[in-house]
């Protein structure tokens, strides 16, 4: 793998670090390199910092590390926040003329970069326009050719006018040449630019994209981190597909107008987190049971209750599987990487119409707000294909009716799986309830017609499990004795432990699970290793969990509850630390 | 079509369960003629029903139907119009359904004006559960677990409404069949969100708030000489407290239903069998 670079920028929020550091994320990936963002991360002060870092390669990246070789330092504090990362030999450009960094000691043997980024954008045209000119000085200190900072500068401000545009480029250059002239040394780095095409997006974006590829027509949503993303996405584009978003007055709302456009026929979502499933979950059971297709998505973030809202954790998967009351079946699809997210949207629709069932979409917040590189054909819309399952129209609708001429939106049949009528289709006119019921929908509390629908609602699950595919991703040596089972957005930091480990010499089978429930049978991978460690980042291991509960056998763990997700070499250590006590036990 | 429809096409084979003589009968049967009337068919219609003994009337008809969790058929109702704008849509439910725990939901459903009728069939009381006070119950009504009564004034749905900004607020009387179809008609036809608070008596919990104290109590708007288009009349009506009455309290003949000042007019059910036409624009977005 090609050398990787490690940037950031840091300061207050109301600082513009987010809109900075996209912009240097889009100048790299316009001068195809990868490029891997990340803004959740742990701070070790309370409150008020803000960062956003960029690691880019002109390999894959798919995760973070903990080094930094160049930092745009706003405050102070964004020095002592990143002391850990930061080596010899990385730079730190800073305005010494701003009034809280005069006194400002640049550590060790790191490079301090004084440049005056304020005067030089009040002379561009505004001081606004100062961590541009922080950006312009990066591009000197990368070798990175300049007009790509232009390209993404362009993208960013073209419909506030060619004028602010010019005015940025030329606050970049500023900082440029202020580089170039007061600082006669040679630095480290070279950011190479390559002839490649990328598109640079987050998890949030891609499950929308994903929404509306599928022919998802409403949404219904309440805002919340880290999911709102997925609304803000879908509000200004669905609707040039025919759809629409609605803000919901509250959760319970949000699911029910959901459902309600769904029993209506239309491809129909809600995205929430956290504290919005446990609002939902009142109405989990009544679209289950009445059948009615829908994907839910949960972008998780760390609880309990309000927990830290804006820090990661995979701690909802029990929730998804087992919560509301009474027994029914229910699909949890868990996305691994920010391209899946696009796919497994697509999919969860598909399989909520074929199985007329929920289906929860999760994932995870370091996925959701971190951008990430493709090449644009990992999103080829040719190769999107729509599977509405068994729906009858006014011709065969005949064949679906009862004795006495009632359409059976819940006909007993050898799949589990029964017609479905949208409304406006002439004699499928029927009942939708919470209620048990019978064929037609009408409530009952026969023992027998009972007992035919919970085993048919479940029959779906077994056909399901029967016709669809739902084999795990699997990496690294599959004869290597230490195998690693993970699920949702571990996979990139997985991936690149990998190679840490490969290093080292130590061999790893990685198993990466996107489905959850119906899930892959892993009791012949299980029994194959010597030792197996399940990666999560929750404090139970309520993955591991489920891995034991199935294959019969005692599983080590890897879990990381801090609100801060894994960095690819310190999984690394992690596991080898786990494999090495497995062997001293 | 509408032509060879007839009210009874909206019953369904099963046989009411409500107490004999209980209002909500005769409220079903004006709802159903209204939307018979209307030009309005079984396959083309959806209820929404909450839950309570009212919420039983999405058994008992027979139309597209979703008899959801308590204190949230609006949304449902929201979700289906505005993913169906060709179906007639009609949620209905009792007042604690309504007015307690779906009381956030009402002021909302209210301000967005989806083109919609919501009955709410207001017996004053919670009927399935036997007999507790209800948010429409009065201060002094004694029940099992206000043995003193509520002690707090009663909800008044009619302030609710017009301060969250309705189009359309009536009230019937499920006894007065004529009326009380014709009103239930006029919110089907109101262009917006059509909301009507019927009196539907409980017979078996409620003895204060009978037939006879309606049918003694009520006024007829359209006798008296209200107009139902002046906001400040509606509103001396809705906030004088000693009286009951019946009919169209207020409308607004401007009425911008959801549907138009959202630009949504598809029929959501139909979708391409693939990524919709145009999706790559989407991809070339994240260049
Ligand atoms: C979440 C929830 N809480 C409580 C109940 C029990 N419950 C059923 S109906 C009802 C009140 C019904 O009152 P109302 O809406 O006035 O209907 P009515 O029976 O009077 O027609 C209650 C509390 C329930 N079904 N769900
Ligand atoms: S309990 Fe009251 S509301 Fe319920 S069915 Fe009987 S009379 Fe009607
Ligand atoms: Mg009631």
């Amino acid at each position: 793998m090609a050398a990787d670079f490690n940037w950031a920028i840091g300061g207050e929020a109301g600082d513009g670090i987010d809109s900075t550091g996209k912009i240097f994320a889009q100048a790299l990936s316009r001068a195809g390199r990868h490029v891997f963002t990340s803004k959740d991360f742990a701070s070790r002060i309370r409150g008020g910092y803000t960062a956003y870092k960029v690691r880019t390669s002109v390999d894959k990246v798919q995760s973070v590390v903990d080094r930094l070789d160049v930092l745009i330092a706003l405050t102070p504090r964004t020095i002592e926040e990143n002391l850990d990362e930061l080596h010899d030999g990385s730079v730190i450009i800073y305005d010494g003329e701003r009034t809280t960094m005069q006194d400002v000691e640049i550590p060790g043997e790191m490079v301090g970069l004084d440049v005056p980024l304020k005067r030089l954008a009040e002379e561009a045209g505004g001081a606004i326009m100062r961590n541009v000119v922080a950006l312009g000085a990066a591009c000197e200190v990368t070798n990175f050719p300049i007009e790509n900072l232009d390209s993404a500068l362009e993208k960013r401000f073209k419909d506030k006018g060619q004028q602010l545009v010019d005015n940025n480029m030329e606050a970049a250059r500023a900082g440029q040449s202020y580089v170039e002239e007061e600082y006669d040394h040679a630095f480290d780095y070279d950011l190479d630019t390559t002839d490649e095409d990328y598109v640079l997006l987050n998890g949030d974006q891609a499950i929308g994209m994903g929404a509306i590829a599928a022919g998802c027509r409403f949404y219904a949503g309440y805002p919340i981190t880290p999911a709102t993303d997925v609304m803000t996405y879908l509000k200004g584009r669905i609707e040039q597909f025919g759809g629409h978003v609605i803000q919901a007055e509250d959760e319970l709302s949000a699911i029910n107008m959901a459902l309600g456009a769904a029993r209506g026929g239309a491809r129909s979502m809600t995205a929430t987190s956290g504290p919005g499933i446990d609002l939902m979950t009142e109405t989990f059971g009544l679209i289950a049971t009445s059948e009615t297709p829908l994907v839910i998505c949960n972008v998780m973030r760390s609880g309990p209750s309000t927990g830290m809202p804006t820090k990661q954790e995979q701690g909802d998967l029990n929730h998804m599987l087992y919560g509301g009351h009474g027994e029914i079946p229910r699909f949890v699809l868990a996305p691994t990487t920010i391209a899946e997210c696009f796919w497994k949207t697509v999919e969860a629709f598909n399989l909520a119409e074929k199985y007329q069932i929920p289906v929860y979409l999760t994932a995870d917040l370091s996925m959701a707000v971190t951008e990430q590189t493709f090449t644009p054909d990992t999103f080829d819309m040719d190769e999107v294909e729509i599977d509405r399952g068994f729906v009858v129209d006014e011709a065969d609708i005949d064949g679906h009716l009862s004795e006495s001429g009632g359409f059976q939106p819940h006909e007993i049949t050898e799949d589990g799986i029964s017609p479905r009528a949208f409304p406006g289709t002439s004699g499928g006119a029927h009942m939708s309830t919470g209620l048990e019921h019978d064929e037609q929908g009408r409530r009952t509390e026969d023992t027998d017609m009972r007992v035919e629908q919970v085993d048919k609602r479940n029959r779906k699950v077994e056909t399901a499990k029967e016709r669809e595919d739902w084999s795990p991703r699997e990496f690294g040596d599959p004869e290597a004795d230490n195998l690693v089972i993970t699920w949702g957005s571990n996979e990139g930091a997985l991936a690149e432990a990998l190679e840490f480990l490969d290093d080292e010499g130590i061999d790893l089978r990685v198993l990466s699970v996107p489905y959850i429930f119906p899930r892959p049978d892993l009791s012949d991978a299980v029994e194959a290793a010597e030792n197996v460690v399940v990666v999560e980042c929750n404090e139970t291991g309520q993955f591991a969990d489920i891995v034991e509960h199935d294959v019969l056998e005692r599983v080590d763990r890897v879990n990381k509850y801090t609100g801060v997700r894994f960095n690819a070499d310190e999984l690394a250590a992690e596991i080898e630390a786990t494999l090495a006590e497995g062997a001293e036990a | 079509m509408s032509s060879e429809i007839r009210f009874t096409d909206f019953k369904s084979d099963k046989q009411p369960t409500w107490c004999p003589g209980c209002g909500d009968f005769g409220t079903m049967n004006g709802m159903m003629k209204a939307l018979a009337e209307t030009g309005n068919d079984p396959d083309n219609t959806f209820v929404v029903a909450g839950i309570g003994c009212s919420g039983k009337i999405g058994t008992y008809m027979h139309s597209y139907a979703l008899h959801g969790v308590h204190g949230r058929a609006l949304p449902v109702g929201t979700g289906v119009k505005i993913a169906r704008p060709d179906i007639e849509v009609m949620v209905a439910g009792g007042d604690g359904d309504g007015y307690s725990i779906g009381a956030g939901h009402f002021v909302h459903a209210v301000r967005r004006n989806v083109d919609m009728t919501y009955v709410v069939m207001d017996n004053r009381i919670y009927g399935l559960t036997k007999g507790q006070a209800s948010p429409t119950s009065r201060e002094d009504f004694e029940t099992a677990t206000t043995p003193e009564g509520p002690k707090q004034p009663p909800v008044n749905p009619h302030a609710l409404a017009l301060a969250s900004g309705a189009t359309f607020i009536a009230q019937s009387f499920s006894s007065d069949a004529l009326r009380h179809q014709e009103i239930v008609q006029e919110a089907v036809e109101h262009d917006g969100f059509g909301f009507v608070n019927v009196y539907s008596p409980c017979v078996t919990f409620n003895d204060v708030d009978t037939y006879d104290y309606f049918r003694d109590s009520l006024v007829d708007l359209k006798e008296e000489d209200h107009d139902p288009t002046d906001r400040e009349a509606a509103k001396d009506v809705i906030l004088d407290q000693n009286k009951e009455y019946q009919g169209v309290v207020y409308k607004d003949e401007d009425s911008v239903p959801y549907h138009e000042q959202h630009g949504v007019d598809e029929d959501m059910s139909i979708i391409p069998d693939g990524a919709p036409e145009g999706a790559t624009d989407l991809v070339r977005e994240f260049y």
